[in-house]
């Protein structure tokens, strides 16, 4: 599987030397790697190895004690990276804005920064919740929607930035197994579509494998390996062969 | 302690820098101004009106006594408007309104909504600090007004109904006016604009440092409401200082 190749791709992203300590316990212990502009790179690991705190740096909600992240050569968190670059962080749980409707939800870029009128902010809602399977939800809240619906309407919020580098916080966590499907579906078609570069963190093996150009296994704050999904099955570290053959049912009938 | 209050001077100073974009923020700033006056009206007029009726009670009696029933009017004017309505109503909407917003705050805090915020470059001084500030500058002086005047009008009924006073109403609010001066109205009402600014920026700032979870933001919420008493009450002292002086000078 190639990166999707679209007139408005996706930015290139380098991580280089990255550390975080959080009350003197390192999380984040020198990450370094690179994403290509329209990739769909995963960043896989087991719970606490450092995924989401990685992901928060990379968006500029967490500051690195060392290290750079450089968005097409631009440091994260530079005053003129906004202005030049979109970047969108779909949360893990959906993180909508419980007193607004699904449609001020999925609106609220353009309605906060005026940039389109009310009638043409309504159209574009309409049509991000109909790419996401949502259509006629403008009015609802979020308190009525499910855990899949949720994250359908933050990634819709996401895709109303146009991004130019989207974030996927463990997307198909808490969800059922054709919700799961569905999201990993949804993160193909809008790189596909948009060709913008996609980080997808993880822990969630078969979206992994599914969706990834490339994956990064983590585990304790560093990045084992760096691949292609074959490369990464191949690749011969305990660790590594431990988190991608773990199986439950295997263990009760063994 | 000292972090806190170099948070909440920073805070302050930030939403004074917003103050440009309230116009943009007006229909968040209409909602919360509903939000305050629904919330709070019924208990402006009870809390307001006990106000009155107990000064009036406390003082009535004992000026009657004296032979100085002429006095329960100015007396009873006098504190409600210089101290009981901005002090009382400042520790009610800290209560009422501020405990909902570290509350409200908090609960986005915890929830990832304001980081959503920050990721679509939405800063979340001007869309949830300002409003909440802004709508509490307008809202708290305009109810102490009214609390001033429903005050008034409790201690003018147990003025005229209580046995031991007995002082009609014409004469209660004829010897009010002989006393209290609009001055006197415009020290509790400018008061009242430094408590809503304390109660506003406090609840605001207990909220956006809500950490952990259901939990953390019920301690957000007990703080925001001790704090902003702590603060009103201690502002309260250094404001009638300054006032009474640039009004007696």
């Amino acid at each position: 599987m190639n990166p999707a190749t679209h007139p408005a791709s996706g930015v290139s992203l380098v991580v280089r030397g990255l550390r975080k300590s959080y009350d003197g316990q390192e999380v984040i212990r020198g990450v370094d790697f690179e994403v290509r502009p329209g990739e769909i790179f995963v960043v896989m690991g087991p719970s606490g190895s450092g995924k989401s705190v990685l992901l928060k740096h990379l968006i500029g909600l967490e500051k690195a004690d060392a290290g750079e992240i450089l968005i097409n050569g631009e440091p994260v968190g530079a005053p003129e990276l906004a202005d030049k670059y979109r970047m969108a962080l779909v949360f893990q749980s959906g993180a909508l804005l419980t007193s607004l409707s699904v449609g001020e939800n999925v609106g609220l870029y353009l309605t906060e920064h005026r940039l389109k009128s009310p009638e043409e902010i309504a159209r574009i809602v309409a049509e991000k919740l109909a790419d996401v399977g949502l259509k006629n939800t403008e009015a609802r809240l979020p308190s009525e929607l499910s855990g899949g619906m949720k994250k359908r309407v933050a990634i819709a919020r996401a895709l109303v930035i146009e991004p130019h580098l989207i974030l996927y916080d463990e997307p198909t966590s808490e969800l059922d197994p054709l919700s799961s499907v569905m999201i990993g579906e949804e993160i193909l078609n809008l790189n596909r579509r948009t060709g913008v570069t996609t980080v997808v963190v993880s822990h969630d093996r078969d979206l992994a494998f599914g969706v990834a150009h490339r994956i990064a296994l983590i585990a304790e704050g560093r990045i084992l390996t760096v691949g292609t999904p074959d490369e990464v099955r191949r690749f011969d570290h305990p660790l590594v062969q431990q988190f991608l053959h773990a199986d439950f049912s295997r263990k009760r009938t063994d | 302690m000292f972090e806190n209050i170099g948070q909440l001077m920073n805070l302050f100073g930030r939403t004074l820098a917003a103050l440009p974009q309230t116009w943009r923020q007006r229909r968040k700033v209409f909602e919360q101004c509903f939000e305050i006056g629904n919330a709070s009206l019924l208990m402006v007029c009870l809390l307001s009106f006990f106000i009155g009726a107990t000064v009036a009670l406390v003082t009535g009696p004992a000026l009657v006594e004296r032979s100085l029933a002429s006095a329960v009017g100015g007396v009873v004017g006098y504190a409600i408007a210089k101290e009981m309505a901005p002090v009382m109503m400042a520790i009610l909407i800290a209560g009422r309104i501020g405990s909902a917003m570290a509350a409200e705050i908090g609960s986005m805090r915890v929830y990832q909504e304001i980081d959503a915020l920050r990721t679509m470059n939405i800063n979340p001084v001007h869309y949830l600090v300002l409003p909440r500030v802004v709508a509490m500058v307008v809202c708290l002086p305009l109810l102490v007004i009214f609390s001033i005047m429903v005050g008034w009008f409790g201690g003018a009924v147990v003025a005229n109904c209580n046995n031991l006073i007995n002082i009609p109403f014409p004469v209660f609010f004829s010897d009010l006016r002989d006393v209290v001066e609009l001055k006197d109205v415009a020290h509790g009402v400018i008061k009242s604009v430094f408590f809503s600014m304390i109660v506003g920026v406090v609840s605001c700032h207990q909220g956006l440092t809500t950490i952990g979870g259901p939990r953390g933001i019920g301690r957000s919420v007990t703080k925001a409401v001790v704090n902003s008493i702590v603060l009103v009450v201690f502002a309260d002292y250094l404001l009638t200082l300054i006032l009474t002086r640039l009004f007696h000078s």
